[in-house]
């Protein structure tokens, strides 16, 4: 067989063998993780730095818009995202304006807790979901406690002590919207143009294309895009973390993303494979 | 290798295992999940808005507080339900037409101020820029912008010259942009993939990273 059949023979290969290469490809990676480097992209850096320099005692919303069907994406990211404010003093106040939202969000709550031993309604507060979207998004810049009067606990807001300072977005250092829809856009229509808060968006790869607009436009300061994103920001937590001598880890994305480099290696040397492929057999024709 | 103990976590594998055998086939076993998926989502969605939207919003103050002015949103809503009667299903064009409008005033203005002139401004060339990339980035963004607004302009022919050549860079853009959205599409497929892989094996049977 001359290399040219070769090519052509490969080129026609049942699909269901390219699955099995890239399913043991995706698993060889989860269980001998080749731990690639993590270098922060500078999209991700813009919304780390922002809030690793905030002053201690500053508010983040922390919009959980997204629901299990993109979790593995965005969940790392909200999770990580949590954990970096409450190591820096910064006081995270979770909502979710869709309803799954709610119960992903409290997870990556519970997991601060056990991890950094924060404390609810004094490091962190979490809200939970309120219907109404781009309304609540209006709500919020006029008086949270009359959007939210009690939180996703049923503790009235005004009763609670870390909110007790915050009344709008005058009292709010930045929002991120953790979406895998358009609702980071809503946040830029309604919170960034007309009250003029900080918007940044923690977005699921296939969706990032459309929000690179937002970040030239200056409407977002930053945007942690799909996997890659989660990963790195992951990594620098971690660092956060053992600088503060504190040893419980999440490496969930970083190994998740391992995996998915591979992946998507094998994905551009079946598409290389095709294409000379179909060359070839264009030649012989 | 640890293999859980714990039911919910065995509960979520099958449940995996039972969608992923679509990829042989359709069967009752990926239909059996697919189902509890939707019956459970729409159960917890109906919870959630009753605990943490209707309760408080509308139960608390109307029936509790005694704002008798919440009685105006509360039938407002109400009247949504009489769709299912086609007597009186006429009635949902009032809350329809109050939404409606009060959805437009609110979104009009912002929306062309965020998407057409932010965003217009934005690619207008504004010099002087502080180093080379940034002049390179900005002049990039402008002919970026300007060839595919040319591309899909179709009230003049695109075979005239000028025309023919600016929309040909346009169209270029657009696939180099359509090649960046297909790199970030195969990420984000893999990364649900490998999610639920994760699951399986870490969680589910144990197998810990080496």
């Amino acid at each position: 067989m001359s290399v040219r059949d070769f090519f052509i023979k490969l080129s026609k290969i049942d699909r269901k063998y390219i699955y099995l290469v890239i399913l043991i490809g995706l698993i060889i990676p989860l269980i001998f993780p080749p731990r690639f480097p993590q270098k922060m992209s500078p999209q991700v850096k813009r919304v780390f730095e922002y809030i690793d320099t905030l002053p201690k005692g500053s508010y983040v919303i922390l919009s959980a818009d997204y629901d299990p069907s993109v979790a593995p994406e965005v969940h790392p990211m909200y999770k990580a995202v949590v954990k970096h404010c409450i190591l820096r003093g910064v006081i995270p106040i979770g909502m979710t304006l869709g309803v799954q939202g709610a119960g992903l969000a409290l997870d990556a709550f519970t997991e601060a807790e056990r991890v950094l031993e924060a404390r609810r309604d004094t490091d962190y507060v979490f809200l939970g979901y309120q219907a109404g979207g781009a309304v609540v998004i209006l709500g919020l810049g006029e008086d949270i406690k009359s959007v939210y009067k009690t939180d996703y606990f049923g503790t009235k807001t005004t009763d609670i002590y870390a909110l007790k300072p915050v009344k709008n977005y005058r009292d709010i250092a930045l929002v991120i919207s953790f979406s895998g829809s358009a609702l980071p856009a809503t946040w830029a229509v309604y919170a960034y143009t007309k009250y003029g808060v900080k918007v940044a968006a923690a977005v699921t790869g296939v969706s990032a294309g459309d929000f690179y607009p937002y970040i030239q436009a200056g409407q977002f300061i930053g945007m942690l895009a799909g996997m890659k994103a989660a990963a790195e920001y992951e990594d620098a937590v971690n660092r956060i973390l053992k600088e503060k001598g504190i040893g419980k880890f999440s490496t969930s994305a970083i190994r998740m993303m391992d995996a998915n480099s591979i992946g998507q290696l094998l994905i551009i040397l079946f598409i290389i494979i095709g294409n000379i492929g179909y060359f070839l057999s264009r030649r012989r024709k | 290798m640890h293999i859980s103990t714990n039911l919910w976590i065995w509960i979520q594998a099958l449940l995996t295992l039972a969608i992923f055998t679509f990829l042989y086939k359709d069967n009752p076993l990926f239909r059996m999940a697919e189902h509890l998926f939707v019956g459970l989502a729409t159960g917890y969605g109906l919870v959630v808005v009753y605990k943490n939207a209707f309760y408080p919003n509308v139960w608390v103050p109307l029936f509790q507080e005694k704002q008798f002015i919440f009685i105006i949103p509360f039938v407002l809503g109400l009247l949504y339900l009489t769709s299912a009667f086609p007597k009186i299903s006429y009635m949902i064009r009032w809350p329809m037409a109050v939404l409606l409008g009060i959805g437009s005033g609110l979104s009009i203005p912002l929306t062309i101020q965020t998407y057409i002139i932010e965003q217009s401004k934005s690619s207008i060339l504004r010099p002087p820029y502080p180093d080379l990339i940034s002049w390179i980035n900005a002049l990039i963004l402008f002919v970026g912008v300007v060839s595919v607004l040319v591309y899909f302009y179709f009230s003049i022919p695109h075979d005239r010259p000028g025309v023919k050549q600016i929309s040909k860079v346009g169209l270029f853009l657009l696939m180099l942009g359509f090649g960046a959205s297909f790199g970030y599409t195969v990420m984000a497929r893999f990364s649900l993939l490998v999610g639920r892989l994760d699951f399986l094996l870490n969680k589910w049977l144990g197998i810990r990273p080496f």
